[in-house]
């Protein structure tokens, strides 16, 4: 490069005055068939570019982003999930070498050492070997990282309960609300006895805890008997009142929270009815 | 036209060495999947930026139509989700884009270590590598929640809850990140700041020290 005296510049800039021809450096003198990055490398690269682009339009196109119901940080059912990226960590603090008393294991002390040996790697494994053959120890410790983030995912993935997580957090929009009849005795007793906690203050359910109370296929009596004896995740004993408050709560419910009369279930409460209401549906 | 354009413009900022540079690197032959097949391991660092280079544009879309409150958040989210043309798919990249960011840049890592690129003299690049891939980690942790919905709300409490367990540290950085006693409008205000300014800038920044030291070395020979 020219220095010094004598320099040309354009204007009273820096900019030297003088131009340097703008021509390709002569690939032919280097070794094997090494090619120039621009233009040839790049257009394969571009295909195999677009080739990928394609597949993960497709993908994005086919399986949209899933979105759950709005987050409501009263429902303390949830079954939380990281995304899948984490789980190898998240499953980590699950075992008992890595938990309680032993926290400091799981969430500093191992993450630590893996994470930090990875950002000093250079200087663990300094010789001037190169291929892995020939420094087995940072081979082996790279392959039992990997093999062990690869091992905590299944793990984690594998003791998730699928079934349940696809239940919870479903999408409630306001069209699946049903307004119920917050002032007829049914929905007195619902709120006293406690399955409003599960249900919902609309039946409308509340996310893990249980579901909605919605156009159920039982009858007042199957319901009554739900209540006392419980259903598969629900427990039993959960009703405690008398039978006649039973009778009500369990036609409050069939009705979708809709009674007839509203105010007074007593009055209106026939029990061979129950066949009909049965049909109505 | 464009020559002109160029001479002018070169005239004036002298551009052509750094054009020369851009342009006029070798290809060698090891890396080049057109000569060697196995040589595709060559292209997963690429495929990283090309998948960052689709965040970044997606989540630019994104951004467009998301409000980081949590009254509309969850509302935005899904108004995108249903309403808006393309919105699902523009949310799918970015969703799936995130995973697969992810793979490419465990992919490349491998790669580097087992070909023992990061030795003598390219330690330095190998560190920067290892930042990014940091960097990315807080980027899917900070976009998990801003969905607002379920999964986001409640997979962000207990990574905050097991960020708190960490000694010294662990309360004031969950404090940090929560913004407050609650996962709640101070948590999404924050983590968007996060994941829309602070780390996306830190992301530049290490990209570009990691291609410029790139080109000043060039890449590492065959084995
Ligand atoms: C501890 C939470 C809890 C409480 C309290 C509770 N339930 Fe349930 N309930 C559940 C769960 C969970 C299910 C779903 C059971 C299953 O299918 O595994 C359920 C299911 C039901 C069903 C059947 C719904 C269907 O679609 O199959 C009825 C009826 C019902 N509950 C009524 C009641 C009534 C009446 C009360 C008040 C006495 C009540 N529940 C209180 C948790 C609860």
């Amino acid at each position: 490069m020219h220095r010094g005296k004598g320099m040309k510049f354009v204007g009273d800039s820096r900019v030297p005055a003088e131009k340097k021809p703008n021509i390709p450096k002569d690939y032919s003198e280097f070794p094997g068939k090494t090619e120039a990055f621009w233009p040839n490398f790049l257009l394969k690269e571009w295909l195999v570019g677009a080739v990928f682009l394609i597949g993960f339009l497709c993908m994005a196109t086919a399986y949209p982003a899933s979105l759950e119901g709005v987050a409501d940080p009263t429902d303390s059912a949830y079954i939380p999930l990281p995304d899948w990226y984490f789980l190898f960590l998240y499953q980590l603090l699950k075992y008992q070498f890595a938990s309680g008393d032993f926290e400091l294991i799981g969430n500093v002390v191992i993450p630590g050492i893996a994470f930090g040996a990875l950002l000093i790697a250079p200087w663990l494994d300094n010789g001037p070997e190169r291929r892995p053959s020939r420094r087995p120890i940072a081979t082996a410790m790279m392959m039992l990282g990997t093999i062990a983030t690869i091992y905590l995912t299944w793990e984690s993935v594998e003791e998730h309960d699928w079934e349940a997580a696809e239940e919870q957090g479903e999408i409630i929009t306001d069209d699946d609300i049903i307004e119920v009849d917050q002032d007829a005795r049914g929905y007195e007793i619902y709120e006293e006895q406690g399955c409003i906690e599960c249900h919902g203050d609309q039946m409308e359910g509340a996310g893990a805890a249980g579901p909605d109370l919605y156009d159920l296929p039982y009858g007042a009596e199957d319901i009554a008997e739900i209540a006392v004896e419980g259903i598969g995740d629900m427990p039993a004993g959960l009703f405690d009142g008398d039978d006649e408050e039973l009778e009500v709560l369990s036609e409050y419910i069939e009705a979708n929270g809709q009674p007839d009369d509203g105010d007074d279930g007593e009055e209106d409460d026939d029990e061979d009815d129950n066949g009909d209401d049965e049909e109505d549906e | 036209m464009l020559q002109r354009i160029y001479d002018w413009v070169d005239e004036r900022m002298d551009i052509t060495p750094l054009w020369r540079d851009i342009a006029d690197h070798e290809v060698p032959e090891h890396v080049n999947p057109a000569h060697h097949f196995s040589a595709f391991i060559y292209c997963f660092g690429g495929l990283t930026f090309f998948v960052t280079v689709i965040q970044i544009l997606s989540g630019m879309f994104l951004t467009m139509y998301y409000v980081p409150d949590i009254i509309n958040a969850y509302e935005s989210v899904y108004y995108l989700q249903s309403e808006v043309a393309f919105g699902a798919i523009v949310r799918a990249m970015h969703h799936w884009g995130a995973s697969v960011v992810i793979v490419m840049m465990f992919l490349h890592t491998l790669r580097v270590f087992f070909t023992g690129a990061y030795k003598k003299p390219r330690e330095l690049n190998w560190v920067v590598g290892v930042l990014i891939f940091f960097v990315m980690l807080g980027l899917g942790l900070t976009g998990y929640l801003l969905p607002w919905d379920m999964k986001a709300y409640f997979a962000t409490v207990v990574a905050l809850e097991i960020m708190e367990t960490v000694p010294i540290i662990g309360e004031s950085l969950r404090t940090l990140l929560q913004g407050g006693e609650i996962v709640g409008a101070q948590t999404l205000a924050r983590f968007f700041a996060i994941h829309v300014f602070f780390l996306p800038g830190a992301l530049l920044g290490l990209l570009a020290a990691h291609f410029i030291m790139i080109r000043r070395q060039g890449i590492s020979g065959p084995l």
